[in-house]
């Protein structure tokens, strides 16, 4: 699999995109997703919500587990993709696509977030 | 991660080769699924699955006194098993408590194999070893000695045919036979753990390879694809299994779990937890137990093992087993649940779902049931 080279990554497998109007898409990574298996529910933060980078936002739940989500960046939420919430499927197949869970008025971005080779490396995958 | 090395089964290679997300499980590294586990569910629903099993224990028992030690040893009558039929059953403690659930098939009027669960395999052959002393039978460790595939769903009987010439029409469910299946000798056994019709395949290991081959093939037109434990779950929970760690422990009597029909008082001679038994049911029969039920969520939030099942604010009961399930379109689940909560249509139940009450509808088990 490859992680798109214009995307920034978190150590808990979230992609980042550039900021158009200062404002960032939010995912998880395929790696994350192909870990998580069948996802099945997600719980994402609401418009208006402030989210802090590295806390948890929300949830996404798969067949045999559930795992938080966390927030890559801090801000304010603008929008969430209610196109993932009504089929979580998504996720899984597309997740740097389709399957984006929520855009960003980023405010303050953590310093360590890493490019795609090192994310790359990072995963191992 | 556990510092002991993972126990492989002989169908290792062929897993990686074809891309499984392997996992540990009783010590064995296992497919979890080779691509979406809602797919392999699917499959084996509607059309057919192929399963690596090959970390459950077979234990053999043989001798004069074979059938004898069996009744003891076990809380089942399986004296009165026919030869080239297989039983559901239980080994429990002194003081009643589950060891484990087993199938048990009588190959020869002398000769049984016991299943365990991969997790219980240790504890299973050292008591029926122990429980072995002054009868005339041999308690034999065949965990190395066999591999297990499964074909399991609704095309399974058109894919194994295309390979035997056993005679599978006359195989009932719950039923065994040794055969040939592309040429290599296997017991063939109408059992399987996912609610569908399916065959179970004992083969030497080093036959594993081959058959897992023939068997691709065969079901390829069928659309037969590999299945790994995770689907295996979803599948039998939706068919209202209990799983050994889940609905079973020693913490409870078969009568805690629901199924005290398993143990018979009537079978001949003593047998190990006959007295704690006596007492569990009739502790069971003038003060009901919680009762296994099955909760279907309005919402779509997955109930997990532990998770509290509440009502009018108390605590009525905790989830065993849950999971989306892909036939239901639902997430569902098993729990145990105070006797006044437990008929279908309970108003008022729900999960305690890491803080916040969803609601589920109470359903008598199974959740689904095959069309004959």
């Amino acid at each position: 699999m490859s992680n798109p080279q214009q995307l920034r990554y978190s150590k808990e497998h979230e992609w980042l995109s550039g900021a158009e109007d200062g404002v960032s898409t939010v995912g998880i990574t395929e790696h994350a997703a192909n870990a998580l298996g069948d996802v099945v529910f997600v719980q994402l933060p609401e418009v208006g919500d402030s989210v802090t980078a590295g806390e948890t936002c929300g949830e996404l739940e798969s067949t045999k587990s559930v795992s938080d989500l966390y927030s890559p960046v801090s801000g304010e939420i603008t929008e969430v993709n209610e196109d993932v919430v009504n089929d979580p499927s998504l996720v899984n197949s597309a997740p740097f696509e389709g399957g984006w869970l929520f855009k960003v008025r980023v405010t303050d971005e953590p310093a360590d977030l890493l490019s795609a080779d090192e994310y790359t490396a990072f995963a191992g995958a | 991660m556990s510092s002991t090395e993972l126990r492989r089964t002989a169908l290792d290679a062929t897993h990686r080769a074809l891309g499984a997300t392997m996992t540990d499980f009783a010590g064995w590294d296992m497919p979890l699924r080779y691509g979406s586990e809602r797919e392999e569910h699917v499959a084996v629903r509607t059309r057919a699955g192929l399963f690596d099993l090959s970390h459950m224990g077979e234990i053999t028992v043989t001798g004069p006194q074979a059938a004898e030690l069996l009744n003891f040893a076990l809380v089942g009558n399986i004296g009165t098993v026919k030869p080239g039929r297989a039983r559901y059953t239980m080994i429990c403690r002194e003081d009643g408590g589950i060891l484990d659930d087993l199938i048990v098939y009588r190959l020869e009027e002398a000769e049984y194999m016991v299943v365990a669960n991969a997790s219980n395999a240790q504890v299973v052959l050292d008591a029926l070893t122990e429980r072995a002393a002054g009868f005339d039978a041999e308690v034999r460790d065949d965990r190395d000695a066999y591999a297990l595939l499964a074909v399991q769903g609704p095309e399974s009987p058109g894919i194994l045919a295309s390979l035997t010439d056993a005679d599978l029409d006359g195989l009932k469910y719950y039923a065994g036979l040794p055969g040939t299946v592309a040429g290599v000798p296997a017991l063939i056994a109408r059992t399987g753990y996912t609610g569908e019709d399916g065959f179970e395949l004992f083969v030497k290991p080093e036959h594993a390879v081959g058959l897992w081959q023939a068997l691709t093939g065969a079901g390829e037109a069928a659309g037969l694809i590999p299945c790994g434990l995770s689907c295996r779950d979803t599948l039998r929970l939706e068919a209202g299994m209990p799983l050994y760690g889940n609905e079973l422990s020693t913490a409870l009597t078969p009568f805690d779990a629901g199924l005290g029909r398993v143990v018979k008082f009537e079978k001949e001679g003593d047998f190990v937890g006959r007295a704690a038994l006596t007492e569990a049911a009739e502790r069971a029969a003038s003060r009901p137990p919680r009762v296994l039920v099955g909760l279907v969520a309005e919402g779509r939030r997955v109930p997990r093992s532990g998770y509290r099942v509440v009502a009018g604010g108390e605590v009525i009961g905790e989830v065993t087993s849950g999971a989306p399930s892909p036939t239901l379109g639902k997430p569902i689940a098993m729990a145990y649940v105070d006797p006044a909560h437990a008929a279908p249509g309970t108003e008022g139940v729900g999960v305690d779902i890491r803080g916040s009450h969803e609601p589920y509808e109470v359903v008598a088990l199974p959740f689904y049931k095959r069309q004959k």
